[in-house]
């Protein structure tokens, strides 16, 4: 995947199959009812998919992250999260309040050692 | 009293901007800013930033793409990843294109295919709460502005993530790296009220997080199928319990 036409390739490959699902709710619409078993399965694999990933970029990340702690990345999601709760689920309140911790937490580690 | 046709489609136009360029505008920015930054740690040129983020158009495919490709997994199971994450777009626009479609002038089924490519997780989510106490004809207009806006904003944001990853010190490029992951947990742990969304949460983080110790290249695409479907038979079987 070094080479960069393969990397436009791919990117491409998976455009097309995002498109697929929304292509297919076009044709479909008005034909099949968005309440049905197999919808909740859907939502679910996409849903626990997105989970999975996000889990994964904190718990085990590749490229920058890889050189902070965990402790830090988790404990700047916790903040992140209960800021967001305290400021009336303002998303802007939680991010800074995450990132503004992280960081001093990199930033005292890197001064530590 | 009428006003002529145009200067109703602009004024819905100019409505779906404006609401646009509010929050869902600066909230998006934040997690294109990320990804822009997460995209040039990856090795992305600024064209396939822009490229990606227009064709595929759902930041958590997006996401899901650079994470597999840093893991070198197969190309098949990427493109299979990455579609899955995309599901929810077929419900999404199986419910939006009905609402697009009565009432208002008829359009051909390229318009509405092409309309099905702008529509995302936030326009969807706005626009079906809007659309109930809004003239149908209206509908489209407004749609188009409120993405329009939408897509630029994610766009502009992606390259300044892009370009500034390699500008700032150190320590604001760590922030930057954890901007986009931050913002999806906030998202999804915040968001999360329903139960069969919680299931779905806890069973899709702990399958990927096991299957990574053992098979890496396939652990999101476990995270989907194993996660995912254990979650739906809890949720199906606590539905008929109660």
């Amino acid at each position: 995947m070094r080479d960069s036409t393969d990397l436009w390739l791919l990117m491409l490959a998976c455009a097309a199959a995002t498109y697929m699902w929304r292509g297919l709710g076009v044709l479909l619409s008005g034909r099949l009812s968005p309440q049905s078993a197999m919808f909740e399965w859907i939502s679910c694999v996409a849903y626990a998919l997105v989970a999975g990933l996000i889990a994964r970029i904190i718990v085990a990340p590749s490229g920058l992250l890889g050189q902070t702690a965990l402790t830090d990345r988790l404990l700047a999601c916790a903040i992140a999260f209960f800021a967001y709760r305290l400021a009336r689920r303002n998303m802007f309140a939680g991010m800074v309040c995450g990132l503004v911790f992280f960081m001093g937490a990199v930033y005292v580690r890197s001064a530590i050692l | 009293m009428a006003e002529p046709a145009y200067q109703q489609h602009t004024l819905a136009f100019r409505a779906g901007v404006g609401e646009a360029l509010g929050v869902p505008a600066a909230v998006l920015g934040a997690g294109f800013i990320g990804y822009g930054s997460l995209a040039a740690d990856a090795g992305y040129s600024i064209w396939l930033t822009l490229s990606a983020t227009l064709a595929i158009w759902a930041l958590p495919g997006q996401l899901v793409l650079l994470e597999m490709q840093a893991g070198n997994a197969a190309v098949a199971a990427t493109v299979l990843a990455v579609s899955l994450s995309a599901a929810r777009f077929l419900p999404m626009t199986l419910t939006l294109m009905p609402l697009l479609r009565t009432g208002g002038r008829p359009r051909r089924l390229w318009q509405f295919l092409l309309a099905a490519q702008v529509v995302s997780m936030t326009t969807w989510a706005v626009t079906m709460r809007r659309f109930n106490d809004m003239e149908a004809d209206a509908r489209w207009h407004y749609f188009l502005g409120f993405s329009l806006v939408c897509i630029v904003a994610s766009v502009v944001f992606a390259l300044i993530g892009q370009l500034l990853i390699g500008a700032l010190p150190p320590l604001a490029r760590f922030g930057l790296a954890l901007l986009t992951p931050l913002y999806f947990f906030v998202t999804l742990v915040g968001e999360a009220r329903s139960r069969s969304a919680i299931t779905a949460l806890v069973c899709g983080a702990t399958t990927a997080l096991v299957l990574h110790a053992v098979a890496p290249a396939w652990s999101l695409l476990g995270a989907g199928f194993i996660g995912g479907t254990a979650a739906w038979m809890l949720q199906r079987r606590h539905a008929r319990l109660h």
